[in-house]
């Protein structure tokens, strides 16, 4: 393997997708991350001159909808997902102090 | 000799297109409406929904971007903003980084050193969060999900104001573009404007820019005044004691007049963009552009030249009633009905914008239309209400819009031309002040001013006042 993720590197993740690892779950992400990276470095060797770079697999564009009004309220089923709620609000901790 | 600082702003500024749906579902884009109505699996981010773009959002984009002086980007796609925050629940938002919809582009503001350029750096489309509502006594937040997917452009624009009045003309320039071109209305209290002021500081004359930090949460031209001011200061007092700035988000708080710093290092602003997979590319021909280009309506600048040339009216009043496409909307409607363009401007100059002031209001706001104001100034030109019921009627058509003809009837209000009814009350006021007459008579004119008040009083003020004193004359003089 190549690639190495550094403990730094993994804490870091680790804060930004707002998971909390222990010290073994940790290590298996690390190597599983390598691996993903290491498979990049596969995909960059094939060489890629001259092909432009395309950002989706199907060669579609412009699917649009009319702007008209089709959902109702939807406020039973959204709702029904809260943890906590208040009235008809998701109840969540305090955001600003 | 102290150092002089010069300010240096960049502006993002928010604005919330008028679609009647969302950018990627059917859910309405209503106001106010009850918490969590107007939300599906789209808007929520459940697990297998897909979006579908809105096309009218790309067309108020692109309007934009033309009236703005931008370039339109032909082939443009939207890109993942990853973060957590409970007002997103998709943990990411649908966004542009790499190809926006316009780049470019510029407004020109009015300055007191005369006409200057802000220029555009890009203007991208993405979908706005939910709100959030802060329990003071819970310790709790409330989340409401009515405004998650709800259309923005956002305007990127480049460090080119030096001043909080150059901001506001910025704001007040975009804001009437955006209301002419009908892609929103711009309430700011409301949060359909929203702006976040880069702010940074550097002695006048130095070539680089100083470290630049980002205010968030101002919501009116009066707290981006005071965050600009106070954010400037702070600057200037920390290069004085010779520390530095650091480059941060700051949160202004309008009520301590005093901004904190917002994210904290645990709170990285990493942002792992990458193309939106759920969303397909949007190609915009020239054909596309020249439709967009001809359906733009005309903007102040050409309104503006066009009442000089129709109306018979002041370049002063021109140029308020311009200044909101809802009021010159108003008063060409009023104009056309009436065919009176100075009595309509008149009205609009003077009771009209008194009585905005007095209540705070915004042109938004207005209930009153154009109808009922064409229609009161024909009935006070028509001589069937005196111009001072005519004020008073004109309030409850501000207030209620309610129609003057009814109004006028159902109060009795309208004015005494009968001869005989005015001789009557004059009479009768002259027997019931024997005193003010003998005064009168005795020499004293300020009795008659009395007489005249008491007469005018008994008429309910519906009498032509020059009809009334002619009478009175006559009387006393008998």
């Amino acid at each position: 393997m190549a690639n190495k993720i550094s403990d730094e590197t993994i804490e870091y993740v680790g804060i930004l997708a707002k998971l909390e690892l222990s010290d073994e779950e940790k290590e298996a992400a690390k190597a599983d991350m390598e691996k993903m990276l290491d498979y990049i470095d596969t995909l960059n060797e094939l060489d890629t001159t001259g092909i432009e770079p395309m950002s989706h697999v199907f060669p579609v564009n412009n699917v649009f909808r009319e702007d008209v009004v089709t959902n109702g309220d939807g406020r039973a089923d959204t709702l029904a997902n809260a943890p906590q709620r208040k009235d008809d609000t998701f109840e969540v901790p305090r955001t600003i102090g | 000799m102290a150092k002089q600082y010069e300010t240096v702003i960049g502006l993002e500024v928010h604005i919330e297109l008028a679609t009647k749906t969302k950018i990627f579902c059917g859910c309405s884009t209503e106001f106010g409406s009850a918490p969590n109505t107007h939300t599906c699996p789209v808007c929520t981010g459940m697990p297998g929904s897909l979006p579908v773009l809105n096309k009218q959002v790309v067309e108020y984009a692109m309007a934009l971007g033309l009236a703005t002086n931008c370039r339109i980007t032909q082939v443009c796609k939207f890109d993942r903003k990853n973060y957590f925050y409970p007002d997103n629940p998709q943990n990411y938002q649908i966004s542009q980084l790499y190809l926006p919809i316009a780049r470019d582009g510029y407004v020109e503001i009015d300055t007191s050193a005369g006409p200057k350029k802000v220029r555009i750096h890009e203007m991208h489309m993405e979908e706005d969060a939910g709100k959030l509502v802060h329990d003071e006594w819970d310790d709790t937040s409330l989340v409401d999900y009515n405004r998650s997917g709800v259309p923005l452009v956002e305007i990127v624009s480049e460090p080119d104001m030096r001043s909080a009045d150059e901001v506001i003309a910025y704001l007040e320039k975009l804001r009437m573009i955006a209301q002419y071109l009908g892609v929103s209305d711009c309430k700011l209290q409301e949060g359909s404007m929203r702006a976040d002021v880069n702010l940074s500081v550097r002695e006048v004359g130095a070539e680089e820019f100083g470290t630049r930090t980002e205010m968030k949460n101002l919501n009116s031209f009066k707290a981006i005044v005071h965050a600009i001011d106070g954010e400037r200061q702070r600057q200037i007092e920390l290069l004085e004691e010779g520390k530095e700035v650091i480059q941060e988000t700051r949160r202004w708080d309008d009520n301590k007049e005093h901004s904190y710093a917002m994210r904290s290092k645990e709170d990285a602003q990493d942002y792992r963009y990458f193309p939106e997979p759920d969303l397909v590319p949007i190609v915009i021909s020239d054909e596309w552009i020249a439709k967009i280009r001809a359906q733009q309506p005309e903007l102040r600048t050409e309104k503006l030249e066009r009442y000089k040339k129709e109306f018979d009216i002041p370049q002063y009043d021109a140029e308020l009633i311009t200044e909101s496409k809802r009021v010159a909307d108003l008063f060409e409607k009023a104009v056309e009905l009436c065919g009176k363009p100075k009595k309509v401007s008149n009205w609009i100059m003077g009771e009209m914008f008194r009585l905005m002031k007095d209540k705070s209001m915004e042109p938004e706001d207005l209930v009153l239309s154009p109808e009922h104001l064409a229609k009161l100034i024909d009935m006070t030109d028509a001589g069937t209400i005196s111009a001072s019921v005519a004020r008073k009627v004109f309030e409850h058509i501000f207030t209620d819009d309610v129609d003057p003809e009814k109004y006028v009837e159902e109060n009795g209000l309208k004015t005494v031309n009968d001869e005989g009814a005015i001789w009557e009350a004059v009479e009768k006021v002259i027997a019931d002040n024997p005193q003010a007459v003998a005064d009168y008579k005795g020499g004293k004119e300020k009795a008659f001013g009395a007489l005249m008040g008491q007469s005018m009083r008994a008429l309910k003020g519906k009498a032509d006042a020059g009809a009334v004193r002619e009478m009175l004359m006559e009387i006393l003089k008998a």
